[in-house]
């Protein structure tokens, strides 16, 4: 009887030093590239990137809280893309969702195969790509970081399982007092599906802030770059940031000498405040995140 | 009387096809009218002619394509890195979530947070820790081999790493994601069938074999037919930014989605680009039919359609 116990500290020991480890290399990482953002450039030339530098220095976001325009910019557009994007899209996410519910709909069954077989075949990255720019017009324009995300099949099929479950005798009872549908979707079905809008919201927000491919595609407006591609312009060069008529003002009110500018921690600095903020939000939200996948419980 | 039903018909659906109607023109036009784009692989596409005006030329951007060695190049790695992201992933997360399973509530928090933190990251963003790792001259690897007095590596330059970093970046951001879906499939398995084993006097790893991973079967198994009906769909932010779109390492890191890419914004080849995405929607079209068919003889509840 006295041998079980300890086997089962053991276990558990072994279990956590697993996981111990687990986190530091996830963890890892994300310190290296915070310290290289905050490394000395002359520590980073004679050792490269350490976890432990010769010299710590901030001078990387001293450059760019004194000349934030470039990376606020691209806040602004990330947030305005995320906001109106992920609100059109709950619209369309939401009607769309509850029709398919209504296995009353004479055109459910027509709706449901028009809806989901764009998931199984599509014409590819050309003909969207000669859509957006050619038909709709939309390069560079901020509706073509919003639109092409605006409606997944995949969400509407969750939302479709969610709204599934709302019982039909509630939906029967209101048209038996001659409630119009629209009416039904308003004042009963949104704020009963409030679970399934708030976890779906959460994930099509996410997928916004995250978007860089349309950017990528679409836009060549220095006005309408979005944080994403502020960081894919970055990765290589930081000419974005430091050739714009502000920074070099800035560079010549602050008396330096561009020869001086930490380059190599700068584009990390970009990184960290690109990226950052939003890695102190999401997480809070992981549950509703894994909710997401079981909350319709999927069956189309 | 035909008419007549015709008209009830309409009066009963309008008001929800309305409702209908703004995701139903959207799927229209952001689905449907591309997808007789796909006419221009049959073309030889000119911008200034338009889709209509552009002449065609049957099958000889296939032709052309099948020629090169390219259309084996990325159809293997496309197809070999799914096969092996996918096996690393379900492995590495399942083991995650039974263990997570084993210790208390308390400490679960932390790891799950740690585990999960690079799902949010975007390959951009992940593009930046991988430079930190292997930039050639500052890099956290290059800098450890040269101050253990070791020669350099010239990772972004070298084809042969490229499977294994990329195996390993689509691991890390990967697994807690996966291992949270395994280990919510593992909280909704009855509880009763552990007790029931616990008075029998299971031990935890007979648990594990022969409760734990029976019960989980179905969801695996769904999530290992959708990943096969994808198989020939790539990530194409993992490949285009971790490698840096640096040609030097195309031949082990090229899938077909970035090869789309490069041949219509660098090269400008429009209806090659366009004949290489008709043959991955067709062949990805058959993987996910014959996958849910699958599915379906499988366990009709857990087919997709």
């Amino acid at each position: 009887m006295l041998a079980k116990p300890t086997q089962a500290v053991w276990s558990q020991l072994i279990i956590h030093a697993v996981f111990i480890l687990i986190t530091i290399v996830m963890l890892v990482p994300f310190a290296l590239v915070i310290i290289i953002s905050f490394s000395d450039e002359q520590s980073i030339l004679h050792n490269g990137f350490r976890l432990i530098p010769d010299q710590f220095s901030a001078k990387a976001y001293h450059y760019f809280l004194k000349t934030p325009d470039t990376i606020l910019r691209a806040y602004g557009v990330t947030i305005i893309v995320a906001v109106i994007g992920t609100c059109i899209s709950l619209i369309l996410t939401s009607t769309m969702g509850y029709v398919l519910s209504r296995k009353d709909y004479g055109l459910q069954r027509a709706t449901s195969f028009y809806v989901f077989f764009t998931m199984l075949f599509n014409g590819g990255l050309v003909p969207f790509y000669i859509l957006v720019t050619q038909i709709l017009h939309l390069k560079n324009s901020i509706w073509a970081l919003i639109i092409p995300g605006l409606l997944s099949p995949f969400y509407v099929l969750i939302m479709k399982g969610f709204m599934s479950k709302i019982p039909t005798e509630i939906i029967e009872s209101a048209k038996v007092e001659g409630a119009r549908e629209w009416r039904i979707y308003m004042k009963m079905i949104l704020p009963l599906s409030k679970p399934a809008l708030a976890t779906l919201g959460l994930f099509i927000l996410f997928n916004y802030w995250n978007e860089w491919f349309n950017a990528l595609l679409f836009i060549n407006n220095e006005q309408l770059v979005p944080l994403q591609l502020l960081l894919v312009r970055t990765m290589n060069t930081l000419d974005f940031i430091t050739s714009r008529p502000e920074f070099a003002t800035a560079m010549v009110s602050l008396n330096v000498d561009m020869g001086d500018f930490p380059k190599t921690s700068a584009k990390f600095a970009v990184a960290v405040l690109s990226a950052g903020p939003m890695l102190l939000v999401f997480p809070f939200f992981q549950r509703f995140f894994v909710k997401g996948l079981t909350i319709g419980a999927i069956k189309g | 009387m035909k008419r007549k039903k015709a008209f009830r018909f309409f009066g009963r659906n309008i008001e929800l096809f309305t409702l209908s109607l703004p995701a139903v023109i959207y799927i229209f036009i952001m689905s449907y009218i591309p997808m007789f784009g796909v006419v221009i692989a049959f073309k030889n596409y000119r911008y200034d002619k338009g889709i209509l005006g552009s002449e065609w030329i049957g099958f000889k951007n296939f032709e052309f394509l099948f020629k090169t060695e390219t259309a084996l190049r990325i159809t293997r790695n496309t197809v070999l890195y799914n096969l092996g992201y996918m096996a690393l992933t379900t492995i590495a997360a399942l083991t995650v979530a039974i263990l997570l399973n084993e210790i208390a509530k308390k400490w679960l928090k932390v790891y799950q947070t740690a585990l999960i933190l690079p799902f949010f990251l975007s390959w951009v963003v992940m593009s930046y820790i991988t430079l930190a790792f292997l930039d050639h001259d500052n890099g956290f690897i290059n800098s450890w081999l040269a101050s253990a007095g070791m020669e350099k590596i010239q990772w972004y330059f070298e084809a042969k790493y490229w499977p294994y970093i990329l195996n390993i970046v689509h691991l890390w951001k990967a697994i807690g994601f996966s291992a949270m879906v395994y280990y919510a499939g593992i909280l909704g398995i009855d509880g009763e069938l552990y007790e029931a084993a616990r008075i029998d006097g299971a031990k935890r790893m007979q648990m594990v074999t022969n409760i734990t991973i029976p019960q989980l079967t179905p969801l695996i198994i769904i999530l290992l037919i959708l990943s096969i009906g994808n198989m020939f769909r790539g990530d194409f932010g993992l490949h285009y930014f971790i490698p840096n779109n640096n040609g030097m390492t195309f031949a082990t890191t090229d899938i077909i989605d970035t090869y789309i890419y490069r041949a219509l914004s660098e090269i400008a080849d429009v209806s090659m680009a366009s004949a290489v995405g008709l043959y991955q929607s067709f062949v990805g079209f058959v993987l996910v039919v014959v996958a849910n068919f699958t599915v379906r003889r499988f366990n009709e509840d857990n087919s997709l359609f």
